[in-house]
C-alpha cells in the first residue's frame, strides 16, 4: 500500500516551544482519514507542514512523495482548506473562484459552478457577508475544483453549528465519492470525524496513539466487564488500553485480534468515540505516572 | 496572480490616483499662471535692480501653496510604506487567508514577487509622476525662495525631482519587511512609520552631506551673507553674524558659514555672533551717522577691515547628480529589502 504522509521524527518549533516532536506517522492511500485528538496535540502543526506552510525543524515528511509545498507542481497536487475556512472577506463568490481558476492548472470550472449553484450561494454577494458554514462551503469548493491528489482539512467544521457540521461533510462525502481522491480530516470531535471517515489516527502529544481503518479498530477492540481482576492476569494476546476498577469489578478495554471465549467476561462493542477516548485516557494516565517523578 | 494583484489592489490604487489627478490638475491650472507672472517680474526687476524684493514678494505670496505641494511630495512615500506596504501581508496573516492563497497551486514566492513588483511600480510610478510635477510647477518659486527653502535644502530636496520614487521603493518594502516580521497591521504601520522617519531625517543630516565633498570657500562680506549686525547705543562692542549663503552661488546648500577675522581666524561658526572692533560712536558703524542706507556702510567698513566668510556648500548645479545619487542609494535600500523579504516569506512564515 502507498502512503499519502510519510513523516519520520517529525518536529517543529516555535522559539522554545515545541509544537509537534519527534512525530513518526504513515498514512496510507485510499482513504477519508480522520486525524483526532486533544487541543494541543499538533495536529494543525502536522497537516500545516503537509500542505507546505511550515518548514520541519527536524526529521522528514514526504506528501505524495514529494516534498511538500516547495513546487507548483507539488502545491498542485495538495488542497489545503485551514482552520476556520479563511476567505477574502472584500471578495465574491465568482471573484473566488476566478481567483481559483487563476492560480491552478487544474481547475474543475464546471464543479466550481455547479456546486456553488447547489449551495445556493450567489455569486454576486461578498464573501464577508457569507454565514459560516456558507464560508467554509465556499473554501471546501475551492479545494474540491483545484482537483487535488490529497485534501487536506484542518478542523474544518469546528466553528460551525450542527446543521452546517453535517451539511459540511455531507458535501466533502459525496464529493468524495464523486472523485478519486485522498482526504484527511482532522478535528477533535470524534463524532464529527465518525460520519466520513474510514481510517482513523488518534495523535496524542505528537504521538500517534492508534492507526486503524476503522471497521478493524471496531472489530479488533472489545470492553470487558467482570469480577475485580489484574491486568496482568489478562491473556497474552489481548493488550490492554485502559483498565477501571471498583471495589469488585473490573472494565478494560482491550484490542484483540482473536474472540474472546472468557465466560466471566461481559464482552460488549466499543463505539469509536470510546475507543478513541480510551486511547486519549491511556496517555495522560501515563504523563500522570511520569508527573511525580520529574517533580522529585 | 496578477489578477488577484489587482484584484486586491485596484481600490486603495483608484483612491491614490484620484488623489494625484487632483493634485495633477490644480498644479496644470496654475503652473503656467505662475511662470508667466515670474517672468514678467524678472523682466520688470532687472531694469531697475530690484529683484531681491520681487522674490521676496513673489515667494511670499505662494509660501502656502509651496509648502503644502512639497509636504504632499515628502508625505506620499510615507503613506505608501503605511498603507500599501505594512498591511500587505499582515492584512492576509490576519484573516487567515495567507493559508487560502499559499494553498494554491502558486508558490509564495511568486506570490510575494507579483505582489512586490506590481505595487511596487504602482508606488514608484505615483512618485516619480508627483515629485515631477511638482519641480515643474515650482521652478520659479524655488528660483526666488529664501535660503532655507531653496531647491537644496534638506526639505525641499526631498520634494523634487526623482528622488521621491526611490522614498517610495523603500518605504514600500520597507512596509512589507516590517509587516513580515510584525504580524499585526497596526503595530507594523508604526513600525514603518518610525523607522521611515529615522531614515528621512539621518539621510539629510549624516549622509547627504558627504555624497560629494563640499567645497570651501572664502568670501567678501556683502548683501548676500551679511547675518545680522547689532549695535547698542550706549557702546560696547558691534556684533555680527553671516548668513547661510554665497555670494555669486546662489541656491548652494551651506552647510558652514564661518566668520573669519582679518588674521584668517575662525571667531565665529554659523549663526553665532563675534565682536568687531569697530567705533560705534564715530564712523559708519555709529547709530547716529547711519544714512538712509542704514548699517550698509557698516558693512563695507567691517570688510574693509578684512572680515571675511569661510563657507562649506554644496552648489547648486550639483541638484540632479545628488538626485541620482540619492536615489541609488534608496533603490538598494529597497533591493536588499526585497531581498530579506524572500528570504523570510521561505523560511520563517507561516
Amino acid at each position: 500500500m502507498t502512503s499519502v504522509l510519510q513523516a519520520q521524527a517529525l518536529g517543529k518549533r516555535y522559539g522554545k516551544r515545541w509544537a509537534l516532536r519527534e512525530c513518526t506517522i504513515d498514512i496510507p492511500a485510499g482513504h477519508v482519514v480522520g486525524l483526532v485528538g486533544p487541543n494541543g496535540a499538533g495536529k494543525t502543526t502536522l497537516l500545516k507542514l503537509a500542505g507546505g506552510q511550515l518548514e520541519p525543524t527536524a526529521g522528514d515528511i514526504t506528501v505524495l512523495g514529494g516534498r511538500p509545498g516547495g513546487t507548483p507542481a507539488q502545491l498542485a497536487r495538495v488542497g489545503f482548506v485551514a482552520q476556520d475556512t479563511p476567505v477574502y472577506a472584500g471578495l465574491t463568490v465568482a471573484d473566488h473562484l476566478r481567483l481559483g481558476a487563476r492560480l491552478n492548472p487544474r481547475w474543475d470550472d464546471g464543479m466550481a459552478r455547479e456546486r456553488i449553484a447547489q449551495l445556493g450561494l450567489v455569486p454576486t454577494h461578498r464573501a464577508g457577508k457569507l454565514s459560516g458554514g456558507q464560508r467554509a462551503q465556499l473554501a471546501l469548493t475551492l479545494g474540491l475544483a483545484k482537483r487535488p491528489e490529497l485534501l487536506i482539512l484542518d478542523e474544518p467544521v469546528a466553528s460551525l453549528d450542527p446543521l452546517a457540521r453535517r451539511e459540511f461533510l455531507q458535501g466533502l462525502t459525496e464529493a468524495t465519492v464523486a472523485h478519486d481522491f485522498n482526504v484527511v480530516l482532522s478535528s477533535h470531535l470524534v463524532s464529527d470525524l465518525e460520519r466520513v471517515c474510514d481510517f482513523m489516527i488518534v495523535l496524542v502529544d505528537s504521538r500517534v496513539q492508534m492507526a486503524g481503518e476503522v471497521d478493524r479498530l471496531l472489530a479488533t477492540h472489545h470492553r470487558l466487564t467482570g469480577p475485580r481482576r489484574d491486568p496482568d492476569r489478562l491473556p497474552a494476546d489481548q493488550h490492554v488500553i485502559s483498565a477501571h476498577h471498583t471495589d469488585r469489578q473490573s472494565t478494560f478495554v482491550v484490542r484483540a485480534d482473536a474472540p474472546i471465549h472468557d465466560p466471566a467476561w461481559t464482552v460488549t462493542r466499543l463505539s469509536l468515540e470510546d475507543l478513541v477516548l480510551a486511547y486519549m485516557d491511556r496517555q495522560t494516565a501515563e504523563n500522570r505516572r511520569v508527573a511525580p517523578e520529574a517533580q522529585r | 496572480m496578477i489578477w488577484l494583484t489587482w484584484r486586491q489592489f485596484r481600490g486603495s490604487a483608484m483612491m491614490t490616483a484620484a488623489v494625484l489627478v487632483i493634485l495633477a490638475v490644480v498644479l496644470a491650472l496654475t503652473g503656467p499662471d505662475i511662470a508667466s507672472r515670474y517672468s514678467t517680474g524678472i523682466a520688470g526687476c532687472t531694469l531697475d535692480d530690484t529683484c531681491d524684493r520681487f522674490f521676496d514678494r513673489f515667494f511670499d505670496e505662494y509660501q502656502l501653496p509651496f509648502v503644502a505641494v512639497s509636504f504632499v511630495v515628502l508625505a506620499l512615500p510615507a503613506l505608501i510604506g503605511l498603507f500599501w506596504g505594512a498591511p500587505l501581508i499582515t492584512r492576509e496573516l490576519e484573516a487567515g487567508t495567507h493559508l487560502l492563497v499559499w494553498n494554491q497551486s502558486v508558490t509564495r514566492g511568486r506570490w510575494l514577487a507579483v505582489k512586490l513588483g506590481l505595487i511596487g511600480l504602482a508606488a514608484m510610478a505615483a512618485a516619480a509622476a508627483s515629485g515631477l510635477a511638482v519641480t515643474w510647477w515650482s521652478g520659479p518659486l524655488d528660483k526666488s525662495a529664501v535660503p532655507d527653502l531653496a531647491l537644496m535644502a534638506p526639505l525641499v530636496f526631498g520634494a523634487r525631482g526623482i528622488a521621491p520614487m526611490g522614498y517610495a521603493a523603500f518605504a514600500f518594502v520597507l512596509g512589507v519587511t516590517v509587516g513580515m516580521l510584525v504580524h499585526r497591521t497596526l503595530p507594523a504601520m508604526a513600525l514603518t512609520l518610525a523607522v521611515f522617519a529615522a531614515v528621512q531625517f539621518a539621510m539629510p543630516l549624516l549622509v547627504r552631506p558627504h555624497l560629494m565633498p563640499p567645497v570651501t570657500g572664502i568670501f567678501e562680506l556683502n548683501q548676500e551673507n551679511m547675518g545680522g549686525i547689532h549695535v547698542e547705543e550706549q557702546g560696547g562692542p558691534v556684533q555680527i553674524s553671516t548668513r547661510p549663503a554665497v555670494p555669486g552661488h546662489a541656491g548652494s546648500w551651506v552647510l558652514l558659514s564661518d566668520l573669519l577675522d582679518p588674521s584668517g581666524r575662525r571667531v565665529a561658526g554659523s549663526g553665532e555672533e563675534a565682536p568687531v572692533p569697530v567705533s560705534v560712536t564715530s564712523g559708519p558703524c555709529s547709530p547716529r551717522e547711519a544714512g538712509p542706507q542704514g548699517l550698509d556702510a557698516c558693512w563695507v567698513e567691517i570688510n574693509r577691515l578684512g572680515y571675511r566668510q569661510q563657507a562649506t556648500y554644496h552648489p547648486l548645479d550639483r541638484f540632479w547628480p545628488f538626485q541620482w545619487i540619492e536615489t541609488g542609494i534608496y533603490a538598494l535600500l529597497a533591493l536588499g529589502l526585497t531581498w530579506s523579504s524572500f528570504w523570510w516569506i521561505r523560511r520563517r512564515l507561516s
